[in-house]
């Protein structure tokens, strides 16, 4: 089936199921955003535990869901693997070391003899959750603004310093944030993440007082990721972007080019509109009634303006991650990817991907029927 | 050659290191822990005793502590082929990723998603279906394990690719070969059974303090015998698979082979040192270890390697200047055909870019006969990562560290065997709670079993030194272009958080240890 594909095809395949993992890493980071919210939503120690504990069980498919963007953008590009987390080496490292602290604080937060105290796990969970939404937007962020790196392969063949992949800027990562868009990229998903932390704690814990916060920071929250998000829209939109011949490979400056890019794919266009409306619809409808199903039309629409913006970053012949200090260095899905053969069995296993989901949604309905509520938490036998 | 920063390279030698052993403390746990616990709830459904139910939420309880940090100790591991190897990464990423990719959809998913169900669904599904999720952790696990081993199997023995020097890569021709591979065969097996016995070892450990306790006497006998049937099955399993390792490693790794026996002149009817003590004489044109004691077994080696008495085993010395009788190319020889392929792939480059068909078709054909070609034994055999060495000692592992690491696993292994029936002995003879010295050794054989398993690991990895990939790419070749500080602070942090994270696990673990099954772990 996939065999007939031509490397293109298959490139661009490869291309939209990256999108869509971290579309859904986008989305699932509303447990990041959520444990940036403990202590200002949660103001006992029972409300704490509610929130952590609806968040606990969570945070292992945002977890995996990491692990397996990590894998499959290795898989399908492995240039981009080698160039930007050899490169941009502090910027991951951060977010590694955010995520490995996020790993062990659940289970252990209120276990006795924890050895570091109830409460520097409660940091290291906020920590997690505004380093991590921070770093991961900021980074995303360099996919529309570029990095400064330089890539050729002939440096293999010179056997005492043969690395192809090289960062020319002192800092490996840091830089980005000297980027207003970069940082606003970041700030964006920060609070976004947080809005979607408070329409999930709408959804499944069942306390007024926490309702009724959570309802009140969903405002405060709201406005900040709208200004940040339409200034990254209005700047990204409104700039050069980094596009490449099709025929020679070249890679040039185009004025307008991600613009272009929504305007050339009508279809891609249709899902960012469709997703943005669905975000505000969330918001809107949590703000203003009782409702608590804004986190389904959020989410929803979080996936679908993430996987929409990934897709004009990498699709129309568009460098995904550009580099400024040589353009020609610049990673497209054409120059950075694996093999036919390889692309090709990996879309085999991607077949699993709805049975996947199947499972996921299947085991959720069936421990998440209620929501979590004090006495839940006296009675359960595991609590974080 | 000079350029080659080796501080970088040491310090993401040792940083990668740290962060696979750190991992490396809790994954045989938590890959064995979850088929006991899987194995316990099958009996409480079976018998429908509620003590059943009890014994399998404590080990469940500290599975859970356990997964948590083998989790975080995890995910650096999978970036860190990016972070800290980035030539490595491109070189062969266009095989190696797959098996990663394939690890997060089909394993990870599995064991995150049942994990949920096996913690939090106790009074919210059915037995059956809590059941199921406790063994689809259990597979879960393992099936992650499979494919990271698949991913590491195929860097000791590289197949199923061609390179391509267009895209200056290794790419996959074969997925089957990559995954049916007998090194993956055999390391996946052998690694996931050793890891059974290291979580069988830890419940009997466990139970055996209660004894010493003479508290929760019941509980301690039940997880005894569970874990005394499943450990003694699995280590006898673990011996035959480490022995197809071994062979493996014979024909695949021939200097791993020799460094792990310390042979360093090949010879038939070569003996197995069962024991031995080594010292380093210097002033040789290699360094190399004398024996000074050893007890061998006559004909052992050639045996176990070849399962022929006489078959002859390369030493170290042959596979450095070689052995013509045998068929076996010095070193040198294998330098030189790796740089030559170095230089014939610069000037096909080159000659592409310059449009000259000619030229590049030309280097092209000398790229092809020395990038590899076919031993004695018909075996294909590479000389491509060769032309980036520039002593043939850099090719000898260490050889102290893989000698005795092996002989600590292989006696250990036994040791572990002994104590599996002698605890099945004693509990069904009802004479266990008498033997205290059983019950010590069951418990201090705890930190034995963590030892052998880090010293499988050593031996897997150590042994293989220079190379990343099988005599494709060395270490140096490997690395990513970074400033070794940036390296040794990551170092420093990674050693400071995984130190403080492995005292809070052991910590919680001894407190949920004495709190005891009675309250159900928490």
């Amino acid at each position: 089936m996939f065999e007939t594909l031509s490397l293109l095809a298959l490139q661009q395949y490869w291309w939209a199921i990256v999108s869509l993992l971290g579309a859904l890493l986008v989305f699932l980071m509303f447990v990041q955003g959520g444990q940036t919210l403990i202590y200002t939503l949660g103001k006992t120690d029972t409300e704490r535990t509610m929130l952590v504990n609806t968040l606990g069980r969570k945070w292992e498919f945002t977890f995996t869901t990491l692990v397996t963007f990590g894998g499959a953008f290795f898989a399908s590009f492995p240039l981009f693997y080698s160039t930007s987390f050899g490169g941009a080496y502090w910027v991951w490292i951060a977010i590694l070391f955010a995520f490995i602290i996020q790993a062990v604080a659940y289970e252990y937060r209120s276990k006795p003899a924890n050895f570091l105290g109830k409460r520097t796990y409660e940091i290291f969970l906020f920590v997690n959750g505004a380093l991590g939404t921070l770093l991961i937007g900021t980074a995303v962020g360099t996919f529309f603004t570029g990095s400064q790196f330089s890539v050729n392969k002939m440096n293999l063949t010179n056997i005492s310093d043969s690395t192809i992949s090289r960062w020319e800027a002192p800092f490996h990562g840091l830089e980005a944030v000297l980027n207003m868009q970069n940082v606003a990229l970041g700030l964006t998903v920060f609070f976004l993440a947080r809005v979607l932390g408070i329409l999930y704690f709408m959804n499944t814990i069942n306390d007024d007082a926490i309702f009724a916060r959570a309802k009140k920071q969903l405002i405060y929250n709201a406005a900040p990721f709208l200004v940040f998000f339409l200034f990254f829209l209005g700047s990204v939109l409104m700039s050069s972007g980094f596009a490449y011949d099709a025929a020679t490979m070249q890679v040039s400056m185009e004025k307008f080019k991600y613009l272009h890019n929504l305007l050339a794919m009508p279809l891609v266009l249709i899902v960012f509109l469709l997703g943005v409306v669905l975000v505000l619809w969330g918001i809107i409808s949590s703000a203003i009634t009782v409702s608590t199903k804004g986190i389904w039309f959020s989410g929803l629409g979080t996936v679908l303006t993430v996987f929409a913006l990934f897709l004009v970053a990498g699709y129309n012949h568009t460098a995904y991650y550009p580099s400024t200090y040589d353009l020609q260095s610049s990673l497209t899905i054409e120059n950075s990817s694996s093999s036919h053969y390889t692309l090709t069995a990996m879309s085999y296993v991607s077949l699993l991907v709805p049975f996947v989901l199947a499972y996921i949604f299947y085991a959720w309905k069936s421990i998440n029927n209620k929501p979590i509520d004090a006495q839940e938490m006296q009675e359960e036998g595991h609590v974080y | 050659m000079e350029n080659f920063d080796y501080t970088l390279i040491d310090w993401s030698r040792a940083q990668f290191a740290l962060t696979a052993i750190y991992h490396w403390f809790f994954v045989p746990l938590t890959l064995g822990l979850a088929f006991i616990v899987a194995i316990m709830e099958t009996i409480y459904l079976r018998t429908g005793k509620e003590e059943w139910k009890r014994i399998t939420k404590f080990w469940m309880t500290l599975f859970g502590i356990n997964f948590a940090i083998g989790v975080a100790t995890g995910i650096i591991l999978e970036f860190e082929f990016g972070t800290n190897w980035s030539n490595y990464s491109w070189f062969v990423g266009d095989i190696f990723g797959a098996p990663l990719a394939i690890e997060g959809i089909m394993a990870f998913f599995l064991e995150s998603t049942f994990i949920a169900v096996m913690f939090f669904g106790w009074n919210k599904v059915s037995k059956q279906f809590h059941l199921l999720a406790s063994w689809l952790t259990a597979i879960g696990a393992s099936l992650s394990a499979l494919w990271i081993l698949v991913a590491n199997a195929w860097m000791q023995n590289p197949v199923g690719m061609r390179f391509n020097p267009d895209t200056a890569r290794n790419e996959m021709e074969n997925f089957w070969a990559v995954l049916f591979s007998p090194v993956a065969v055999n390391k996946f097996l052998h690694t996931v059974s050793s890891s059974y016995v290291v979580a069988a070892i830890f419940v009997i450990g466990v139970s055996s303090w209660y004894l010493l306790k003479k508290r929760d006497v019941l509980f301690a006998k039940r997880s005894i015998i569970v874990a005394s049937v499943f450990g003694l099955v699995m280590a006898i399993f673990m011996i035959f698979t480490g022995d197809g390792s071994a062979r493996t490693m014979a024909k695949y790794q021939p200097m791993k082979f020799a460094a792990m026996e310390n042979l360093q002149t090949g010879r038939k009817n070569a003996p197995l040192v069962a024991v031995g003590i080594l010292k380093t004489r210097e002033n040789d044109e290699h360094k190399r270890e004398d024996f000074m004691f050893k007890f061998e077994i006559p004909d052992m080696l050639s045996y176990l390697a070849f399962l022929d008495p006489n078959a002859f085993v390369p030493g170290i010395t042959d596979l450095i200047h070689g052995n013509e009788a045998q068929g076996i190319i010095p070193y040198k020889n294998k330098m030189e055909k790796g740089k030559v392929a170095i230089d014939a792939l610069r000037e096909y480059t080159l000659a592409k870019k310059a449009n000259n068909e000619a030229k590049a078709d030309s280097a092209l054909t000398v790229f092809r006969a020395n990038y590899e070609g076919i031993n004695a034994q018909g075996e294909k055999e590479r000389y491509f990562g060769y032309g980036y060495i520039s002593s043939e000692n850099q090719l000898i592992p260490p050889v102290q560290l893989t000698f005795y690491s092996f002989r600590l696993m292989v006696g250990l292994g036994f040791v572990f065997i002994i104590l599996f029936i002698l605890m099945l002995v004693s509990v069904i003879k009802n004479k266990l709670e008498n033997r205290r010295w059983l019950q010590y050794l069951g418990l201090w054989t705890i930190p034995l079993a963590y030892l052998a398993t880090q010293a499988g690991w050593i031996v897997a990895e150590v042994g293989r030194q220079p190379w990343v990939i099988q005599d494709l790419m060395p270490t140096m070749a490997a690395v990513s272009h970074l400033e070794s500080s940036s390296v040794m602070i990551t170092f420093m942090l990674f050693a400071i958080l995984f130190t403080a994270l492995l005292i809070a696990e052991i910590k919680i673990l001894s407190r949920q240890i004495k709190i005891g099954p009675k309250e159900g772990g928490r």
